[in-house]
């Protein structure tokens, strides 16, 4: 890349050739202390690992987790009827991630954001899942006046900023939320979400540099599913850490088990304490599974059936929540409630998706630009 | 009560299937993310899972069977009572006929809207402000106009900051943004690492997230690496969110041709940006337009790609001493009035259109020259206006003559100017190649004020 010439600089004499060194003890303890301080969030998660929930909070927990559960059933079997199009990614096996970060978030102050695979994060911000679900069955009642679609639905009053069908685009918007919050010192924090297979594109390395040179306070958390699409993690990524790949910025990371909302929610709390403090970004690993395709349209076939059923039987969120719940003395019936009480909000906004109008014809001309020239 | 199982559609596009093979039978048990069946698509062979929960009561259709049209009833499931409690719920889901009766717009929304809705009448662009009698005009270079320009919305709004490249301590790889830093601080006029795809998308973040960037690019060379977030982040979100995702937002830079820097360097993108519908584009001429144009340009809620030019960046022209000269987006203006053939250019461009008047007016052929100013959207009427007085045109870009802004002028002339040329319209563009170094072939690869005059002799019948 040519640049405008700038005035030289007396060029530095090199040095005379040296015998190669042994590191002095000095550097390595330089050295130890810089580790320690990317590990030390990872350090302050093991020595506490799960969030001291009251039986309401997880109640609340279990609760958002059954409507992300439910609410993408009936996406998918509206998807089989033909009333949802295009492309449509389910979050199923997702949601203690979702629901665990973002509870510890002061929704409508600090700000979301992600990529396609959107409908859970949007359900656990408390944005209606009417509006959602009439948004992928393409109706004027949608969040996005149906001209969005499954990945790309926007709540600014809860400040949830999509929804980006580019893979990787969301990383360097989220920072951009976050020098916002910056900038206006009002406090905020930005969470930005992306998968294993985002994290090799390159902007987000760019984003992590800006980000942590800046101090920008944005946590990034990237939902390691095991599959970049049909790519195994393993297949597709040299550094299959991906907590460790903030390093190099000097940016602590954190490997978190996605699959316990308690867990969840701790490590968030010591990730949200870090970046509110003012000390820049954090790199969470969230380690999870998505029971479904990629999307709607992939069968799969890239791992066993074995392996879904291994987590679905053994590491289920919404199951190890209910287990929880049940040995606290939560009463079966209590916990049925809640499963009816979901199951006739998510018929309710499937009813509402299925019989509002699809938009007006002139839609298709309003929104282009904001201004008139 | 009984659920219908449906063939599902498992793709934006399938049709129909072969319901390959059965994993239950009637009576078995089933719930929600148990897996039914197997189905081939044209593509893939999918797994059909349960979502309701309940007994399998019949089997409709029997495995092996081709071409099963999505939406036909392939088994039913009885209900249990937990899935039957709320009614809602557990209802099948009978679709498109109540989408079709509930939806008036349904299944013909093309149809109707190719038949009775346009875009709304272009609203006029407001045109130039009138300037008091006794305005003192000062010459200005167009660097110090655009840095002018961005000082002064900077004092009125502090949500306005720039970033980019060198825009901070090194006062800016052209020196456009000269003086910023001392005057707003750091926090406002930030250097950025040599990232320009990383720098795009924050900006376009902070926009969204109720800032108001200004954001420099080196030169709109580098921004091919930026161009994701310029045309998918910025340029698309306010629609895709039905309005509700603003993204005020300034591109700027050099754009086009510089002096003997290679292909690499050498580019006009104006074509490609003013191709996107979202966003504004902007290409000003003199150092008027790029203040008055800069400073709408930073007040307008939607993106904006601002294209300047190096080699123009030194040149003086007059620009009003008056507090507040904000200048109409998507207004061209005439430049030099003529009546015997118009010339339309923009940017660098205009420059030579100019040279080429004065020698055409020589010649005893008066020419019209047309600045376009902003290329999206583009002002057709002054454009039209022009043609019907002249009745003859060229247009003149520094840039590939390929799918070009002349070639859309071209179109514009065609499909709503036809009963006023008298010739056919002729362009003026650079030749069809990288930009070549050696300093012949670059002479003889772009414009100049010697080809538009010839091709206006042409257009003229001269």
């Amino acid at each position: 890349m040519a640049k405008p010439a700038a005035p030289r600089k007396p060029r530095a004499r090199k040095p005379a050739a040296t015998p190669p060194q042994v590191t002095a003890p000095e550097t390595i303890a330089a050295e130890d202390e810089a580790t320690f301080a990317l590990r030390s969030l990872q350090q302050a998660h093991a020595n506490n690992k799960r969030f001291d929930a009251s039986d309401e909070e997880l109640l609340k927990f279990y609760e958002q987790m059954v409507l992300i559960r439910r609410f993408e059933e009936k996406a998918g079997q509206l998807y089989g009827l033909g009333l949802i199009g295009g492309f449509c990614h389910l979050y199923i096996g997702q949601e203690a991630v979702a629901v665990g970060l973002q509870s510890a978030l002061k929704e409508g102050h600090d700000s979301v954001i992600t990529g396609y695979r959107d409908h859970g994060h949007m359900l656990a911000y408390g944005i209606d899942p009417k509006v959602i679900m009439a948004e992928l069955t393409g109706r004027a009642a949608g969040i996005s006046r149906g001209k969005g679609g499954s990945m790309h639905m926007f709540s600014t009053e809860h400040k949830f900023y999509g929804g980006h069908g580019i893979v990787g685009a969301q990383v360097p918007l989220g920072a951009g939320l976050a020098f916002g919050h910056k900038y206006r010192d009002d406090g905020g924090v930005c969470m930005a979400y992306f998968g294993d297979g985002a994290s090799n594109q390159g902007q987000v390395y760019e984003t992590f540099n800006m980000a942590a040179l800046w101090k920008l306070p944005i946590v990034f958390v990237v939902e390691n599913n095991g599959y970049a699409m049909g790519t195994a993690v393993k297949r597709g990524s040299a550094e299959t850490h991906f907590y460790r790949r903030g390093t190099a910025f000097r940016i602590p990371g954190m490997d978190v088990n996605g699959m316990d909302v308690l867990e969840v929610r701790q490590a968030a709390e010591v990730a949200l304490e870090y970046v509110r403090a003012g000390n820049g970004p954090v790199l969470m690993e969230l380690n999870t599974y998505r029971y479904r395709g990629h999307s709607m349209s992939d069968p799969a076939k890239y791992r066993s059936r074995e392996e879904v059923q291994e987590m679905r039987e053994k590491h289920d969120p919404i199951e190890g929540a209910k287990q929880e719940l049940l040995k606290r003395g939560v009463t079966e019936d209590r916990i049925k409630e809640i499963d009816k009480k979901i199951r006739q909000q998510v018929a309710e906004a499937a009813d509402f998706a299925e019989s509002s109008p699809e938009p007006q014809a002139g839609e298709l001309y309003t929104d282009v630009l904001v201004g008139t020239y | 009560m009984a659920i219908d199982l449906k063939m599902p559609a498992l793709s934006p596009t399938m049709e129909e299937g072969t319901l390959a093979k059965w994993l239950v039978k009637p009576g078995d048990e089933v719930k929600s993310g148990d897996i039914l069946a197997e189905i081939e698509t044209d593509k893939a062979t999918m797994e059909f899972e349960a979502v309701d929960e309940g007994t399998i009561a019949e089997i409709v259709v029997a495995e092996g069977t081709e071409g099963v049209k999505v939406g036909t009833v392939i088994a039913r499931i009885a209900g249990d009572d937990e899935a039957a409690a709320p009614a809602p719920a557990a209802a099948p889901v009978v679709a498109p006929k109540a989408t079709e009766s509930e939806a008036p717009a349904g299944t013909d929304a093309k149809a109707q809207a190719a038949a009775a809705i346009a875009p709304a009448a272009a609203v006029k662009p407001a045109a130039d402000p009138e300037l008091p009698a006794g305005t003192a005009m000062v010459s200005t270079t167009v660097r110090e106009a655009l840095r002018d320009a961005m000082a002064e919305e900077m004092r009125a709004d502090d949500r306005i900051f720039v970033m980019g490249e060198e825009v901070a301590e090194y006062q800016g790889a052209y020196k456009v943004t000269q003086g910023l830093l001392e005057e707003f601080g750091p926090k406002r006029v930030i250097d950025t690492p040599i990232t320009e795809y990383g720098f795009a998308g924050i900006g376009t973040g902070a926009a969204m997230g109720g800032l108001r960037p200004v954001i420099e690019f080196m030169t709109f060379n580098f921004a091919m690496q930026a161009i994701d977030h310029i045309i998918n982040s910025a340029a698309k979100t306010n629609y895709m969110s039905g309005g509700q995702m603003r993204c005020p937002i300034v591109f700027r830079g050099p754009n086009g041709a510089a002096s003997r820097v290679g292909a690499q360097h050498s580019q006009n993108y104006g074509p490609w940006y003013a191709n996107v519908p979202g966003l504004i584009v902007i290409a000003p001429y003199d150092s008027a337009d790029a203040k008055g144009l800069l400073k709408a340009a930073i007040r307008s809620e939607d993106p904006v790609v601002f294209l300047e030019n190096e080699l123009v960046y030194g040149r003086s022209f007059d620009v009003p001493q008056i507090d507040d000269f904000v200048l109409p987006i998507g207004k061209a203006r005439i430049v030099r009035p003529g009546k015997d053939v118009t010339i339309v250019s923009y940017s660098i461009g205009v420059g030579f259109a100019l040279e080429a008047a004065e020698t055409l007016a020589a010649e005893g052929i008066d020419a019209e020259v047309v600045d376009l100013r902003t290329l999206r959207p583009l002002d057709k009427e002054t454009v039209l206006a022009s043609l019907a007085k002249t009745n003859r045109m060229v247009v003149a870009e520094e840039g590939f003559p390929v799918c070009s802004i002349a070639s859309e002028i071209i179109a514009i002339a065609m499909e709503e100017g036809f009963d006023h040329l008298d010739a056919p319209v002729l362009r003026v563009c650079n030749e069809d190649v990288p930009l070549p170094y050696a300093a012949n072939l670059e002479k003889a690869a772009l414009i100049n004020a010697g080809k538009i005059a010839e091709a206006v002799r042409k257009v003229c019948y001269n």
